[in-house]
């Protein structure tokens, strides 16, 4: 009987994603509220503030959603999500969005269905270790304990990399951000691996940052972004764009303060598409034609954002690199505006 | 002959089906099974429906695939470039090791705190009685969690067992140093000598899993060994029968059962291989990792504490008066419990203790907590997010839960037939 009432569960949580699954935006409005997967405690990614509020590099993006489908970057109800559930959450339709330092690979996107729209933060996979290890590079961890989050694509590439150096290591599965910090600090391992910039967030959160060190090695590329079910394209758009607009924001100068002035004053034809003064472009996409503006509202642009959360003059001191806009030799570029 | 005649006839009309009292109960059962089995069809049904309109079928292929993870607790070999199928085998047998562990550890301290607690000292009872109110009262995961943070947080660092030149110099002494100088715990594991052979038999590989013919040899000669003490004290006893005078048997006893296994292990070159602090931890010897520990340790002291409750409940289940009779044959009260009380209470306390070791069995999955990949953390964890096959994975690890229980239940139901109270 257990056995049927599970499946009668599952079914019926089937039945219910199954209807939630076609019109994603038109879901979100219906609800009026937008639904975004969280890391569950990522200092300057996705963490929650003082008042229990999500503030961050991607919790801003979901708020940029929210205020372009929804016109109010306040209606998102923030669900967090361990690594290892993230994506069967986004598979069902607990979330409308997952926004949590997740890699883009192959096998995510034609084995769990799912789509990466647009890549938020270009990183890679590195290793903090206490600096009195005396350890300099990831090659001479040979026979050290890692911890290592488990359900990630750095559990894949820790493995590989070891493998093709020929060393060996003891991994410790942990289950988020904040057990790997505990068990990092307790000495349950040698060393901690994930995206080099949740290393430099973990360690901005620790009393001792200067303890610690990021050893050089970045041993794979890991394209974080903003994933979203396989086959609703319109969804996939309103996240793609809603993301486009911040970099474009960026690149024309607008920033969450100039930006009433520059609508008033400015006679760029992609500026005024943008803010919804001239064509329909909002509406093509089923959304108001000052979504975009509303969006660069909530939280300024991409640069902003970045500056406000990871930004050098934060305590995770992130530079720019991969991802300063490609005018600047950076990998940020967003397709035209018409 | 009219009489006979008379008799209502025995034909079925399709109404009985319904009125008649003698085929309802049937009526209702088929019609029930009916509406079941289309239910759980149309689940199925649905389910699949569901999954392939997003593009998902149901294949359990991925079970020959490259895993490409590791795991650091392993019975068999097992390495990144295994299969899927292989870690889940690796989860399964790290499931199985804490759940026979955990139940012979709580069933040793149930048995011992169950007695304790009637015991007539007042502070040995009272403390069994905190002991079982704590420990059942609190829910398991959080003794897990408290029992790895403690070997994690309380423990020195492998590092903090180095010597170096400088420190012998300066007279210091290193920060830790090994138990006994064999068993050294750490933050991270504790690593205890590990019985190597010099002059080992063989392995053979069975199935791609490797069997010691040492260790196979090793275990046939402590079975003989067995058997053959058994026979030598059937023909003790027969003596003692015939003659009235049992011969002294305790040195012989004791050469049959362990001389020829310990002629076999130096034969073998048996030695200890002691752990050593190499780089960053330590090697050689067995290092048991404290995700492990710490899941044994609170699961045995949670479902122990049940356990004496039951131990505790089958021995006040014992009338008074066989205890009384007992002392008053002369019995001092230790060999009461033992040879009275404890064999007619076994029968109370073994239907309730299947369920404490169903219970321990399916908690080891609970070890999710701290990090140990058992059948949860391998199949149910990184398989199914790695792989995105969450219905499959999720269907497995049900079916191996329920075929590893049925196994329990079944093994412990037929003890109980043995050791239940035959009526005569």
């Amino acid at each position: 009987m257990k056995k049927t009432m599970f499946l009668g569960t599952l079914a019926a949580t089937t039945v219910l994603a199954g209807a939630a699954f076609a019109g994603t935006l038109d879901d979100v409005k219906a609800r009026g509220e937008l639904l975004c997967g969280a890391n569950p405690g990522l200092t300057g990614f996705a963490a929650p503030d003082a008042n229990g509020e999500y503030q961050g590099f991607d919790a801003a993006l979901c708020k940029a959603i929210a205020a372009a489908v929804l016109g109010d970057a306040t209606k998102v109800k923030f669900v967090p999500l361990s690594s290892e559930v993230r994506f069967t959450a986004l598979a069902s339709g607990e979330v409308d969005v997952l926004v949590r330092n997740s890699t883009a690979t192959y096998s995510r996107d034609n084995d769990l269905k799912l789509d990466f729209p647009v890549i938020n933060y270009y990183d890679g996979q590195g290793f903090m270790v206490k600096k009195d290890l005396g350890v300099s590079s990831a090659k001479e961890l040979d026979g050290a304990t890692v911890c290592i989050q488990t359900g990630t694509t750095t559990e894949l590439n820790l493995a590989d990399f070891f493998k093709h150096n020929n060393i060996t290591y003891t991994p410790v599965t942990v289950q988020d951000d904040s057990e790997a910090q505990r068990n990092y600090l307790a000495g349950s391992c040698d060393a901690f691996t994930t995206d080099a910039s949740g290393l430099a967030a973990v360690r901005s959160s620790f009393p001792d940052p200067e303890n610690h060190i990021i050893l050089p090695e970045i041993i794979s590329k890991e394209p974080l972004g903003p994933a979203v079910r396989h086959g609703d394209n319109q969804w996939g758009d309103v996240v793609r764009w809603t993301y486009n607009a911040l970099l474009i924001a960026e690149e024309k100068g607008i920033t969450k303060a100039n930006l009433a002035e520059v609508e008033a004053s400015s006679t760029d034809p992609e500026v005024r598409r943008l803010l919804g003064l001239e064509g329909d472009m909002g509406v093509m996409l089923g959304l108001d034609n000052a979504a975009f503006k509303n969006a660069i509202l909530a939280n300024g642009n991409y640069g902003e954002i970045f500056e406000a959360t990871i930004g050098t003059s934060t305590p995770i001191g992130l530079a720019r690199g991969l991802n300063a806009l490609w005018t600047q030799g950076g990998l940020q570029y967003a397709a035209p505006f018409r | 002959m009219t009489l006979a005649t008379d008799a209502p006839k025995d034909v079925f009309r399709l109404s009985m089906l319904i009125y008649d009292t003698r085929y309802r109960s049937y009526t209702i059962q088929i019609a029930v099974l009916v509406l079941l089995l289309l239910f759980l069809g149309w689940i199925t049904d649905n389910t699949i429906q569901n999954l392939a309109e997003r593009g998902k079928d149901i294949s359990f292929n991925f079970l020959w695939q490259r895993a490409g993870y590791d795991i650091d607790q392993q019975l068999i070999p097992y390495t990144n470039d295994s299969t899927h199928g292989r870690a889940t085998v690796i989860g399964i047998l790290n499931t199985l090791v804490v759940a026979i562990i955990g139940c012979l550890l709580a069933t040793v301290i149930g048995v011992v705190a169950g007695v304790l607690r009637l015991s007539k000292n007042w502070l040995v009872a009272r403390i069994m009685t905190v002991y079982v109110e704590v420990f059942r009262n609190i829910p398991v995961v959080l003794w897990i969690i408290v029992a790895s943070v403690f070997l994690t947080e309380t423990q020195p660092q492998p590092r903090d067992f180095k010597v170096t030149d400088e420190m012998i110099m300066a007279g210091e002494e290193p920060k830790a140093s090994m138990l006994f100088g064999a068993i050294a715990i750490t933050g991270r594991s504790t690593d205890i000598p590990a019985p190597v052979l010099s002059r080992p038999l063989p392995t053979l590989e069975i199935a791609t899993v490797p069997v010691s013919l040492s260790f196979l040899a090793f275990l046939a000669v402590v079975v003989v060994s067995v058997m053959a003490n058994r026979r030598f004290l059937t023909r003790v006893t027969a003596v003692q029968e015939e003659t009235g005078v049992r011969p002294v048997t305790w040195w012989k006893s004791l050469l049959i059962l362990f001389g020829p296994s310990i002629a076999l292990l130096i034969a073998m070159g048996l030695h200890l291989e002691y752990p050593e602090l190499k780089g960053f931890n330590f090697k050689g010897g067995i290092s048991i990792n404290h995700a492990f520990s710490a899941l044994l340790v609170a699961l045995s002291l949670y479902t122990g504490a049940f356990i004496a409750e039951n131990v505790r409940a089958g021995i006040m289940a014992i009338s008074r008066g066989q205890s009384e009779a007992a002392f008053a044959l002369g019995l001092r009260p230790g060999r009461a419990m033992k040879l009275v009380i404890l064999p007619q209470a076994l029968r109370v306390i073994i239907p309730p203790l299947i369920s404490q070791y169903l219970n321990l069995t399916k908690n080891t999955s609970l070890g999710i907590a701290v990090g140990y990949l058992d059948l949860r953390g391998t199949l149910g964890g990184i398989t199914m997010n790695q792989t995105g096959r969450e219905m499959e994975c999720m269907v497995l690890m049900m079916g191996i839960y329920l075929v590893i229980s049925l196994i329990v239940s079944s093994i412990m139901n037929a003890y109980n037939n043995a050791v239940k109270l035959r009526e005569r």
